[in-house]
């Protein structure tokens, strides 16, 4: 089965994980904008990064037949640093022609801080002012309930935002209620210990169903796994749920998602017409 | 709770028993473990272990949405910014003492 891997921090991979994941029936991956696990000094860091995320990456993952999309953002870990921020959100507009930008993230709030909104608020406004979709990271362990409820309350703030535009990942048991509630897409990230494991994520579908949920490995330079998306669907087969379902999770409900870009299109043969088919179901 | 999941309740248990016994085990094994710190000192006081007896309580307690319960058990429940940036990393249980 195809599937789309919607949140894979795959500068952090080796090209072999391409490969596996290919072999695994991926054929695209979304790429947030992340921390690198330290913090960058200058925006000429961010901005050799974007040149990464949108020249180099999309060449690796084209190798195995896989499309790369990329969403550009400041961090939420460098949230707090105000004048960075600034910056960076200032040089982030030359970049979202290119080809396989698909929108601003993953922003958010890390401890919920006065600074990480404004720097939250200052990226959501970007968006709308440049008609961008918007992937949005919801702080970890004990500060994601917060942070998911004050991402929701800043959020509703802004008339003109059109929920279905904008997906708020990570989300567990006790946040994913609120976010599909207020008309937003939601991610389920399976990663080790600090976030949801397989047997979670399928009991969050059964009781909260399908709809404008996507799932994600969130892979990156931590313990995690690229495949987990195949996983996940072993997963839903053991417990007995219909191929329809796994697909409308792992490729029906990201492409309608990305398709909202205008830039996502999987050129391999037979796809673009399945995604095409996929977009104009609704 | 309304039923959602295709499974039987015996399908069910053959199909996850023993990887939740494990899981069990491992729970009552960090436990014994914190009794035989080198140390000696009570783990009790650590507010990450005062969540985690709360969430072992409702655990053996009666009725559904377990999981939800104790995921609020390790919530921080304020919405109330933090005026500056007081650590990168989430420790796992709120604090209430520290305001984290």
């Amino acid at each position: 089965m195809y599937y789309i891997e919607m949140h894979g921090h795959m500068i952090s991979r080796t090209t072999d994980d391409y490969r596996d994941m290919a072999m695994a029936g991926c054929v695209a991956v979304s790429e947030p904008a992340f921390w690198a696990g330290w913090d960058r000094r200058s925006a000429d860091s961010f901005e050799d990064y974007f040149g990464q995320l949108t020249d180099f990456e999309p060449k690796r993952a084209a190798q195995f037949g896989i499309r790369h999309m990329t969403w550009l953002c400041l961090n939420p870990k460098e949230g707090e640093n105000r004048g960075l921020a600034t910056e960076v959100i200032r040089r982030i507009p030359r970049f979202l022609d290119r080809p396989n930008v698909v929108g601003i993230g993953e922003i958010g709030m890390n401890r919920i801080t006065r600074n990480e909104i404004a720097t939250f608020n200052d990226h959501v406004q970007l968006a709308i002012d440049h008609n961008q979709m918007i992937l949005i990271h919801t702080p970890h362990l004990e500060d994601k309930y917060k942070g998911t409820r004050v991402t929701i309350d800043n959020l509703l703030k802004y008339p003109g935002l059109s929920p279905e535009r904008v997906l708020i990942d990570h989300a567990e048991e006790h946040t994913v209620g609120m976010i599909l509630e207020n008309g937003f897409y939601t991610g389920l990230t399976l990663y080790p210990n600090t976030k949801v494991s397989l047997p979670r994520a399928v009991d969050i579908i059964e009781r909260f169903g399908a709809e404008r949920i996507t799932i994600s490995s969130a892979c990156d330079w931590g313990p995690s796994v690229p495949t987990a998306v195949p996983q996940l669907m072993l997963e839903m087969r053991r417990r007995g749920h219909s191929e329809a379902l796994i697909r409308k999770l792992v490729f029906e409900n990201p492409s309608k998602f990305l398709m909202q870009s205008g830039k996502f299109e999987l050129p391999r043969l037979g796809i673009r017409a399945e995604v095409r088919q996929v977009a104009s179901a609704d | 709770m309304e039923a959602t999941c295709p499974l039987t309740s015996k399908q069910i248990i053959d199909e996850y028993f023993i990887e939740n016994r494990t899981r069990l085990l491992d729970v009552a094994a960090f436990l014994d473990r914190l009794e035989r710190s080198s140390d000696g000192d009570a783990a009790d006081a650590d507010f990450r272990m005062e969540a985690f007896y709360r969430a072992l309580r409702i655990l053996s307690a009666g009725g559904s949405d377990k999981i939800e319960q104790i995921q609020l058990v390790f919530s921080d429940p304020t919405t109330e910014p933090k005026e500056k940036l007081d650590t990168k990393s989430a420790s796992g249980a709120w604090n209430p003492a520290a305001g984290r």
